[in-house]
């Protein structure tokens, strides 16, 4: 997987930003050798001879000064105006307008330190979010707590999750994908570990996805997960995170139903894997210094009976 | 000396000194600060620092830099030079002006006093409610953060009053305001930027610690307050602000750079009027720090036509100071070519903020480490390095002796592989998606190695500023003895001695142009003789 932009846009909107991004490169590029040109200019040329009158060349050619000065803020307004020319266009492409009321594909909210994502279908997953390639969506940007910010570099603009406000954004992959994205506002502890994935799946493997997404949970079947699925409840573990089909309805940590289909837990910090689960069920805050969960004090036994139960959540 | 002897002290050398050697001390504190940041990040899943230790130290760092370092040794500097460019004995409120570095120190302390509660400030130097409200910082941190800023910002409101009010009515006979160096120019702009910025931040800060601490809503989405509403009185604040930090080093580099090309400035009038133009423009380009929030594309891009035209006469500054060395004929001081290298830092620090006017590069790179290696270039390529041009230039005023010329360059190489080593590359991580502020990162595809790079660089860096500190301690005692005017400069200050007596003057040169001290020394040459309206000035 490729990080960062500039040298892999892929989608219309960071094609766009993009091209912008090198015409602005170039520009830099351009002006600085021209102020690095005049340094050396001035660096190379003979020194004055030892003795001759100093200090009257500038003062003896006040016209020429105004010209010069002229020309020079001339220049500069006419290159910048058609910098800013350039960037109206381009916003105005990434930033497509919406009708007013339109419904998002996608809501996606910032909570301190994960994102979930909600499908229009009720489906809700945390993390990894799968879209159809090809397609443009419109995303609705939420925070549940402080401000952070939603941040695809190879897919789409920035946008801050601030609470109260709603942002929107377009979102799209010209071809399927795993996409990285990031929280690119600091939001506190573990704003470092804020990772998601966009994964752009073909048509077929999207809507195969999202209808298994849509299932309950499925029944635990032997004794170590049923016992998992009882102590779910009675540890209160069902106050914060939902389990579809259960009475655990928690809104405040991440949705657990299809925990099993996640790659990555603790938004990145680890690969999803049975060592990971049980070191988040006895000591979460090894797991992710800082992050909200309480320690549920389980016994090994206990934490072995969950981690039975979790492991069934595909 | 007791220290109820130095307390009392109020001549502005004096209070000046006190003000450039604590953002000394301040400026050793907040570059251990960024080692440590440095250390941590030097390679993909380090250990070095926790979460929380990571996210206090990067905003003391900040925050430090920002207010005990860059602002506070600006002002120090004005309130030193300022009365003997002008000519004056001494600034027009004297025990203000003491009042002010006081307050300020005490404001210093304040903050690093929240070390000792173990809980610093972690919300980051522009600390973004909500992350900076109780429930998401429950430790008193950001209380410290607040009470001292409010302390320093009344002591920079006060310095500025004096300095503003001292250049306004204590400028000696024939000293107009077209004649006054433009150090002069810059400070005095600055003052009054910092008497309209200052209180918006103090009422951020208020309404911040209300809510803290007496449970007001004013940041609380969920109550009716509104998140937004820091944002927009921070930056309104803070973006006069990173002018406030610049403006007097572009006074500086004015003054250094015409000296050592024997030539006078390029263009007086429009250094002093651009000055001007970004000081009103300053003020309507807050939201460009705010491109990421959905405030809609045509308020945005109002914002972005604003910001982009502090381009013109920041353009035109570069350009007075070029020209004035490309007409001139170049002394290669220390001192010199720390102002050469500003000119080439600042440049590039200046094009990346054109990058971040136009917004769809914004939407891309803010909040990443290309925002890092813009605002290192604007600061330490630009205001820190002028400032050690200033350092090698006015140290023999201050002290009577020169700085030595052989550990300045290496000071200056050292400093200027370092700086570049360290920073240039922060471009190219932001190009390559690496969001500001996260205390470690995964093993991504050139991540680690560039990151090494800075961090080894920013070793190198440390040590060029501990030779830097090297040379003051030692020419301070053994540097050559450097007598009144040792660079043969043209401003009211040198006709002082060194260092100047209590009163500054003993005897006020006559004040017929704008280079007095030319005109003394070259009588058949003086630059009245050519001006032609010598009575008013004239450009």
């Amino acid at each position: 997987m490729v990080w960062g932009l500039l040298f892999h846009p892929q989608s219309p909107e960071t094609e766009a930003i993009a091209s912008l991004l090198a015409d602005v490169l170039v520009l830099s590029a351009a002006v600085f050798s021209l102020v690095a040109a005049l340094v050396v200019a001035s660096l190379v040329r003979p020194r004055r001879a030892r003795g001759e009158p100093e200090g009257r060349r500038i003062l003896d050619a006040k016209a020429a000064r105004a010209r010069i000065e002229a020309i020079w803020t001339c220049v500069t307004v006419i290159v910048l105006g058609g910098l800013f020319l350039l960037t109206v266009r381009a916003m105005a492409k990434i930033d497509a307008p919406l009708e007013p009321g339109t419904a998002p594909d996608l809501v996606v909210t910032g909570h301190q330190w994960w994102w979930e994502a909600q499908y229009p279908n009720g489906v809700v997953t945390t993390g990894e979010i799968h879209i159809p390639a090809g397609h443009r969506l419109l995303v609705r940007i939420d925070s549940a707590d402080v401000i952070h910010d939603f941040w695809v570099p190879q897919l789409a603009r920035k946008m801050d999750a601030v609470p109260g406000l709603d942002g929107y954004i377009w979102l799209e992959a010209n071809k399927p994908g795993r996409y990285q994205g990031m929280c690119s506002e600091f939001c506190g502890a573990q704003h470092a570990w804020m990772h998601f994935v966009i994964i752009a799946d073909s048509e077929a493997d999207f809507s195969s996805w999202l209808k298994s997404q849509a299932q309950p949970a499925t029944q635990p079947s032997g004794s170590a997960a049923s016992e998992g699925a009882r102590l779910f409840l009675e540890k209160k573990c069902g106050d914060c995170h939902a389990i579809a089909g259960t009475a655990a309805k928690g809104g405040n940590g991440p949705d657990l139903t299809h925990v099993l289909s996640r790659e990555f837990l603790g938004a990145g910090i680890a690969r999803n894997t049975p060592e990971t689960v049980a070191l988040w069920l006895t000591n979460p805050q090894a797991a992710k210094p800082g992050n909200r969960m309480p320690d549920p004090h389980l016994s090994d036994a206990e934490a072995s009976a969950l981690a039975a139960y979790l492991g069934t959540l595909k | 000396m007791s220290v109820g002897n130095w307390i009392t002290r109020v001549d502005h050398k004096h209070v000046g000194l006190f003000y450039i050697l604590s953002a000394l001390a301040f400026f050793l504190v907040g570059g251990m600060e960024a080692m440590a940041l440095r250390a941590q990040l030097a390679m993909p899943n380090l250990k070095l620092l926790t979460p929380d230790q990571y996210n206090q130290i990067f905003t003391m760092h900040g925050t430090t830099m920002i207010f005990l370092v860059v602002t506070p040794v600006l002002i120090g500097f004005g309130i030193y030079l300022v009365p003997l460019m002008i000519g004056a004995s001494e600034m027009v409120f004297p025990r203000l002006n003491a009042l002010s570095f006081w307050l300020q120190l005490a404001g210093g302390l304040l903050l690093y006093l929240s070390f000792a509660t173990g809980q610093a400030p972690a919300a980051g130097w522009f600390s973004y409610a909500p992350l900076s409200e109780k429930p998401f910082s429950p430790g008193k941190g950001s209380d410290y953060w607040a009470f001292a800023l409010l302390l320093i910002s009344a002591a920079m409101i006060i310095a500025a009053i004096n300095l503003a009010v001292t250049v306004a009515t204590a400028r000696a006979p024939g000293m107009t305001m077209r004649r006054v160096p433009l150090f002069v120019w810059m400070t005095f702009v600055n003052s009054l930027m910092i008497v309209f910025a200052l209180p918006v931040l103090d009422a951020s800060l208020v309404m911040l610690l209300a809510d803290r601490l007496l449970h007001a809503r004013f940041f609380d989405a969920a109550h009716g307050g509104s998140p937004l509403l820091w944002q927009h009185y921070f930056w309104i604040f803070g973006h006069p602000q990173v002018y406030i930090m610049i403006l007097p080093a572009f006074g500086m580099i004015s003054e250094i750079i015409p000296v050592f090309s024997r030539n006078a400035i390029f263009g007086y009038t429009s250094a002093a009027l651009s000055t001007v133009a970004i000081a009103f423009l300053s003020y309507g380009v807050w939201v460009h720090h705010m491109f990421a929030v959905a405030l809609g594309t045509t308020f945005i891009s109002v914002f972005a036509a604003a910001s982009m035209l502090i381009a013109v006469p920041t353009g035109v500054k570069i350009f007075n100071w070029a020209a004035t060395m490309l007409g001139g004929s170049l002394r290669l001081t220390t001192s010199m070519l720390f102002a050469v290298a500003f000119l080439l830092e600042f440049t590039i620090g200046g094009l990346s903020g054109v990058a971040f006017a136009t917004v769809p590069v914004d939407w891309e790179l803010t909040d990443t480490y290309f925002v890092v290696a813009h605002i290192h270039y604007v600061l330490f390529g630009g205001t820190i390095f002028a400032l050690f041009a200033a350092t090698y230039y006015w140290f023999p005023k201050m002290t009577g002796r020169m700085l030595d010329e052989k550990l300045g360059r290496l000071h200056f190489w050292l400093v200027v592989i370092g700086f570049n080593g360290t920073f240039f590359v922060h471009h190219i991580l932001g190009l390559l998606g690496m969001p500001r502020r996260i205390y470690t990162y995964g093993d991504i595809p050139w991540w680690g190695p560039l990151n090494l790079i800075s961090t080894v660089s920013a070793a190198v860096l440390v040590l060029g500023i501990l030779l830097f500190c090297t040379n003051l301690v030692v020419s301070l005692q053994l540097g050559a003895v450097s007598g009144d005017d040792p660079w043969d400069a043209w401003t009211l200050e040198w006709a002082a001695s060194s260092p100047p007596a209590r009163n500054n003057f003993a005897e006020i040169p006559v004040v017929r142009s704008r280079r007095p001290l030319w005109d003394l020394k070259h009588p058949d040459a003086a630059d009245w003789l050519l001006e032609e309206t010598p009575v008013q000035g004239g450009d």
